[in-house]
C-alpha cells in the first residue's frame, strides 16, 4: 500500500480501483499495530471501521458517497462518540461510554468519513506535549525521544505516521496548531462559534473548538466544510453561513499582510524560525504582497491571560466529575464529602489539578477582580487590538511556536515553561479568531517549523486559499 | 417587646410552568417517575451543552411587568459553582450582576384596611437542582434528577416587611399574580414555590439594621409566618440580654415552631460566580417587552378595580371573587350572560361555592357553564322562579343535566310561578272561603292577620306564586 498524502489521492486510487477502503483500513489497522509504541491509540475500532469501509466501498461504485468517503479520521479523546469510550485521556473517566455523539461525530459519519479509533492527548487537552494523559506520554513519530506537542499530539502523530488520513483535535491555547507544528502537519483552529462544541468534553468553554489535523489544507478545508454550521445543541455558535471551503482559490494578487513584530523579535525564539519567517516576508514581498511589521505589545500579557480565563473556566467545567453520578469513584471513600475530595484528588492527574486550584483561585471572593475580572478587560482588549489590525490587513502572519519540538521531560519540571510554549497560540483563540499552521520549512535538526496565519473572524475561507498558497509556494 | 421593630425580607423560589426545563428539552412536569426526565444535558454528561428555553424569560418579564419592575434589556447568565449530590454539574445556571427584573414593588392589603408597599429588589432566573431524598432508604440518600434544570425564578424582596400579617400577606398576593399569570402554579407544600425568610430585629427609630437570620425550609405562607413570630421573640430577647446575632443559615422545625443552625456565617459557599460561556446574552427589545405586556391576562389589582366599580360589587365580594383566577373568569363570563352583577357574584358565593366546597372541587370541575347559571338568574329576575326554587329544586337538577334547557327544566320541575290572576285568585278565594272568621277580625282591623292568609296562599300555590302579586289581590279580595 501507497502512502496516501490526501484524500484526492485515496479518491482517485479507490474510484479506478487501485485499492479498496477495505484495504486501505487494514493498512491502518496493521500499521497502528506496528507503531504501538508510539502510544497513539487508546481505542482502536477495527471491526466497525472495517464494516463500515465495506459499505462505502459499496457507495462508491454505485456513486452513493459523501464528500468524506475515503477518509480514515481518527478522534481526539475529548470527542464523544455514541457508545464508544471517551475519557479525556484522565483516570477520572475511565471506562466512561458517551450515550450519545457529539455533533461533530455525526457530521463525519454522515458525510462517510471512518473513524478508526481515539487518540491519546494532553488530560482535559491540558497541556504542550501531550505528556499529561494518564495513559502515558506520545510519541514524535520523527524522532522518538521528542514530544509531538499538545494537547492533540495522539491526533498529530496519528497523521504524522500514517495511522489515518486526517484526525479531529480540539484547539484551545494553540492544541491542534503547535502539534501540527511539531509534526510537520496543517492544523486548523477555526473562529469561535464556527463549529458545534456539543458533545466535547469542555476544557474552556469560550476558547474551545473542534478542528482538523490534515497532511494537506485541502483536507482541513473538507473537513471543516463539513464539521462547521449552525447547531441548535450549541448556543454559542454562529449562523454564518458555511461555504464550499475546500474550494480553495488563489489568493488575490497584492494581499496585505501583517506580521507581528513582537512575535519573531523575541527572546527565546529560535533563530531558524526567525529566519524562517524574515525568509517568508520577503518571498511574499517578492510576490507582489504588501507585507508590513505591525506593533502588538499585548503579547506579553496574553499567556497570563490566557490562563486565568481558562482555568477559571475549567475549574467549573470539571466540577461534574464529582465520582457521584459517572467516572471514577473513589473506593476509600465513607460519605459524600470523601467521595468528593478522594474521588477528585484520586481521579485527576497533577497538571489538571494544579489549573482546577488556580482557576478556583482566581474566581474567589475577594481575588475575582483582580484577576478574573482584569483578564476578561485584557482579552476584550486583545480582540479589538487584533481585530484593528485586521481592519487594515487582510491576515497575520506569525511563527506556531518559538522552537521545534522539544525532549520529552525537558519543560515537564516547569510549568510556566510549558505554558509558554503556548505564546504565539493564544491569541487567536483570546480573539476568537481562526488561525491554521501548516509546514513552513526544516530546521537543520531535521525538524519541521510550522508558520501560522491568523485570519479575519470568520473568514476561513480567505485565511485556507492564503495558507494553501503558502504550502504551494516554498 | 413594643420598643423593637421586627425586620423581613424575603425571598421567593418559583418554579415556572413550562413543558421543558430551562436548558434541556426534558419535560419539566411534576409526578413523574424518579429519574425519567433526564437527558444527557440533565445529567451533566461530559460535552453537554445548556439549550435555553426561550419561555422562561417571557415568563420572568411577565412577573417583573406585573410587579412593577424595570425589564433588563441584555441578559447575562452565571454560573453558581457548588457540589452537591443532586447537582449534576457541579454548578447552577443563575443570574448574577445582570438580574432580568430590578426596582419593583407589589401593594399588599393588611387586615385593618391599610395598604403597605413592599420593594422587590430584583427578579432572575435560574435552573432548580434534583431532589435528595433521604428518608425512604434506611442507609442511603436517593436522588431524583427530575427536577434538575426545571426554570425558576427568584424574587428578592427588599427589607420592607415589619409583620408576620404583612408577610403573609405579601406572599399571597406573589401567589395569586403568579397564578394569574399562569407563569407558577403557587403550589408551596408540593415545593413549586418556596420561600427563605432573612429576618432582624432593630430598636424602632434605628437606621441601621441588625444583623439578619436567613430562615429556609418553609413550606407554607403560615410557616413562614410562624418562624417570622418564633424570629422575632428569639433575637429580641437576644438582644435585650446584651447578646450578639449572629447571622446564621437557620431551619425552621413546622412540629415545633422552632428554628436551628443550619450553618454559619463561616460555613458559607463561596459560589465562584462568573458569566456563563455556554450562553450568549440574551437581548431584548422594548418592542418584545411591549409585546409580552399586551399578551398578559388582567391582574387581580386591575380586576378589582373593575369588580368594585364597573360591577359595583362590594370589595368583599371582589376579593372573595378574585381569591382565585378560574373562579374570577367564571365569573366574567357569567356577566357576559347576565346584567345582574350583584345576583351573579351572589350566586357564584352562595350556591355555587357551596357545592364546590361540599364535592371539594375547584371551579374548573364544576359542571354547569356560566350560561346556565345566566339562565337561572334570568328565570329569576323575570319573577318566573322564587329564589328558593331555584337554588333548591332547579339548580340541584341542573348540575345533574348541565346541559338542559333551563327553562323547560324548570317547567317540568313544576316550580313556574303562576302569574295568571285568575289562577291566583282562585287560590285566594279558597284560603279566605276556610277562615271566614279571621275575615271578619282582619275586616274589624286586625290588618296583622295578613300574613296568615298569604303564607296560606303561598302554601297552597306550593311557591310556584310572585309573592308580590299574591300580596296584592289577597289585599284587594279582603278590602272589596
Amino acid at each position: 500500500m501507497r502512502t496516501y498524502h490526501s484524500l484526492e489521492e485515496v479518491r482517485a486510487d479507490l474510484l479506478s480501483s487501485k485499492t479498496t477502503l477495505v484495504s486501505l483500513v487494514n493498512y491502518y489497522l496493521q500499521r497502528i499495530e506496528t507503531y504501538q509504541h508510539l502510544n497513539v491509540f487508546l481505542h482502536v475500532y477495527a471491526d466497525e471501521a472495517v464494516q463500515r469501509a465495506e459499505a462505502i466501498d459499496a457507495k462508491l461504485k454505485a456513486g452513493t458517497a459523501g464528500k468524506l468517503a475515503g477518509m480514515v479520521i481518527s478522534i481526539k479523546d475529548m470527542i464523544c462518540y455514541k457508545d464508544h469510550p471517551v475519557s479525556a485521556s484522565s483516570k477520572i473517566l475511565k471506562g466512561f461510554k458517551s450515550i450519545y455523539s457529539s455533533t461533530v461525530v455525526e457530521r463525519i459519519l454522515a458525510e462517510d468519513a471512518i473513524i478508526i479509533g481515539h487518540v491519546n492527548c494532553d488530560e482535559f487537552a491540558m497541556g504542550a506535549s501531550n505528556e499529561t494523559s494518564h495513559y502515558g506520554n506520545v510519541l514524535n513519530f520523527a524522532d522518538n525521544s521528542l514530544v509531538p506537542g499538545g494537547s492533540s499530539g495522539g491526533s498529530a502523530v496519528s497523521v504524522q505516521a500514517d495511522l489515518c488520513l486526517a484526525s479531529l483535535g480540539t484547539d484551545t491555547g494553540g492544541s491542534i496548531r503547535q502539534p501540527a507544528a511539531f509534526c510537520g502537519l496543517v492544523g486548523l483552529k477555526p473562529t469561535y462559534g464556527r463549529v458545534s462544541r456539543y458533545g466535547i468534553i469542555a476544557y474552556a468553554s469560550s476558547f474551545d473548538q473542534v478542528g482538523p489535523v490534515t497532511k494537506n489544507v485541502k483536507d482541513a478545508a473538507l473537513i471543516l466544510e463539513v464539521i462547521a454550521g449552525k447547531d441548535e445543541f450549541d448556543a454559542t455558535l454562529s449562523s454564518k453561513a458555511v461555504s464550499n471551503f475546500s474550494n480553495l482559490q488563489a489568493p488575490k494578487k497584492n494581499m496585505r499582510i501583517a506580521y507581528i513584530t513582537e512575535t519573531i523579535e523575541t527572546e527565546g525564539i529560535d533563530p531558524e524560525i526567525k529566519a524562517a519567517m524574515y525568509n517568508r516576508v520577503k518571498a511574499l514581498q517578492a510576490d507582489g504582497h504588501t507585507v508590513e511589521p505591525v506593533s502588538f505589545p499585548y503579547l506579553k500579557y496574553a499567556v497570563p491571560t490566557y490562563y486565568v480565563l481558562t482555568t477559571a473556566e475549567a475549574s467549573s467545567n470539571l466540577s461534574r466529575y464529582d465520582g457521584v453520578h459517572f467516572g471514577y469513584r473513589s473506593p476509600n471513600a465513607t460519605d459524600l464529602e470523601s467521595t468528593y475530595k478522594l474521588s477528585r484528588s484520586e481521579g485527576f492527574g497533577e497538571e489538571v489539578k494544579r489549573r482546577i486550584m488556580l482557576g478556583t483561585f482566581v474566581l474567589s471572593a475577594g481575588y475575582y477582580d483582580a484577576y478574573y475580572a482584569k483578564a476578561q478587560k485584557v482579552r476584550r482588549i486583545i480582540q479589538e487590538k487584533s481585530n484593528e489590525i485586521l481592519s487594515n490587513y487582510d491576515l497575520i502572519i506569525l511563527p506556531t511556536t518559538p522552537t521545534t519540538a522539544f525532549k520529552i521531560g525537558e519543560k515537564t519540571s516547569d510549568p510556566v515553561q510549558m505554558y509558554l510554549a503556548d505564546i504565539f497560540t493564544v491569541q487567536a483563540p483570546l480573539a476568537g479568531l481562526p488561525a491554521i499552521s501548516v509546514p513552513e520549512t526544516t530546521h537543520s535538526n531535521g525538524l519541521s517549523i510550522g508558520i501560522q496565519v491568523i485570519g479575519k473572524r470568520f473568514g476561513e475561507q480567505e485565511m485556507l486559499d492564503f495558507a494553501h498558497y503558502l504550502t504551494q509556494n516554498h | 417587646m413594643e420598643e423593637f421593630e421586627l425586620v423581613v425580607g424575603l425571598e421567593i423560589h418559583a418554579q415556572l410552568s413550562t413543558k421543558s426545563k430551562a436548558y434541556a428539552s426534558d419535560s419539566a412536569g411534576f409526578g413523574d417517575d424518579p429519574n425519567t426526565n433526564i437527558s444527557v444535558i440533565t445529567l451533566g454528561h461530559p460535552g453537554t451543552l445548556p439549550k435555553a428555553n426561550a419561555q422562561v424569560i417571557d415568563f420572568a418579564i411577565k412577573m417583573g411587568l406585573a410587579t412593577n419592575c424595570t425589564i433588563r434589556l441584555e441578559n447575562q447568565y452565571a454560573r453558581k459553582n457548588y457540589f452537591y449530590a443532586d447537582l449534576p454539574k457541579g454548578y447552577q445556571i443563575t443570574q448574577d450582576t445582570t438580574p432580568i427584573c430590578t426596582n419593583g414593588f407589589v401593594d399588599v392589603k393588611l387586615k385593618d384596611g391599610t395598604v403597605s408597599r413592599v420593594g422587590i429588589t430584583r427578579i432572575h432566573m435560574e435552573e432548580d437542582a434534583g431532589k435528595s431524598i433521604h428518608d425512604q432508604d434506611y442507609r442511603d440518600t436517593l436522588i431524583d434528577l427530575n427536577r434538575a434544570g426545571v426554570p425558576l425564578i427568584e424574587i428578592v424582596s427588599e427589607p420592607d416587611i415589619r409583620s408576620s400579617e404583612q408577610a403573609g400577606a405579601y406572599l399571597t398576593e406573589l401567589r395569586k399574580v403568579l397564578r394569574y399569570l399562569e407563569i407558577c402554579d403557587g403550589n408551596m407544600e408540593e415545593g413549586s414555590m418556596r420561600c427563605d425568610a432573612n429576618i432582624s430585629v432593630r430598636k424602632k427609630g434605628a437606621s441601621e439594621f441588625g444583623n439578619r437570620c436567613e430562615v429556609k425550609n418553609l413550606n407554607s405562607i403560615r410557616n413562614v409566618q410562624r418562624a417570622i413570630e418564633y424570629e422575632f421573640q428569639r433575637q429580641v430577647e437576644l438582644v435585650k440580654a446584651g447578646e450578639h446575632i449572629d447571622q446564621n443559615t437557620l431551619n425552621f422545625d413546622a412540629a415545633t415552631g422552632k428554628t436551628s443552625v443550619l450553618r454559619s456565617k463561616e460555613m458559607a459557599n463561596d459560589y465562584r460566580y462568573f458569566p456563563e460561556p455556554d450562553l450568549p446574552p440574551v437581548v431584548l427589545t422594548n418592542e418584545y417587552i411591549q409585546a409580552i405586556e399586551r399578551d398578559m391576562p388582567a391582574l387581580p389589582e386591575q380586576l378589582f378595580k373593575r369588580f368594585t366599580t364597573e360591577y359595583q360589587l362590594t370589595p368583599y365580594d371582589a376579593n372573595v371573587l378574585l381569591d382565585q383566577k378560574e373562579l374570577a373568569q367564571y365569573f366574567m363570563e357569567l356577566g357576559t350572560h347576565c346584567a345582574n352583577y350583584k345576583l351573579a357574584a351572589n350566586w357564584i358565593m352562595g350556591a355555587v361555592k357551596s357545592y364546590l366546597n361540599e364535592q371539594a372541587i375547584g371551579i374548573t370541575e364544576f359542571p354547569i357553564p356560566p350560561i346556565q347559571i345566566a339562565a337561572i338568574i334570568q328565570l329569576i329576575e323575570s319573577n318566573k322562579i322564587n329564589n328558593t326554587s331555584a337554588t333548591q329544586i332547579l339548580f340541584p337538577a341542573l348540575i345533574n343535566n348541565p346541559t338542559a334547557n333551563v327553562a323547560e327544566l324548570a317547567q317540568s320541575l313544576n316550580i313556574i310561578i303562576n302569574t295568571s290572576d285568575e289562577d291566583m285568585m282562585a287560590f285566594v278565594n279558597e284560603v279566605l272561603a276556610k277562615y271566614p272568621d279571621k275575615v271578619a277580625e282582619y275586616k274589624s282591623g286586625k290588618k296583622g292577620l295578613l300574613g296568615l292568609f298569604m303564607g296560606e296562599v303561598m302554601k297552597l300555590a306550593k311557591g310556584k306564586l310572585d309573592p308580590k302579586e299574591a300580596n296584592k289581590l289577597v289585599v284587594a279580595a279582603l278590602e272589596k
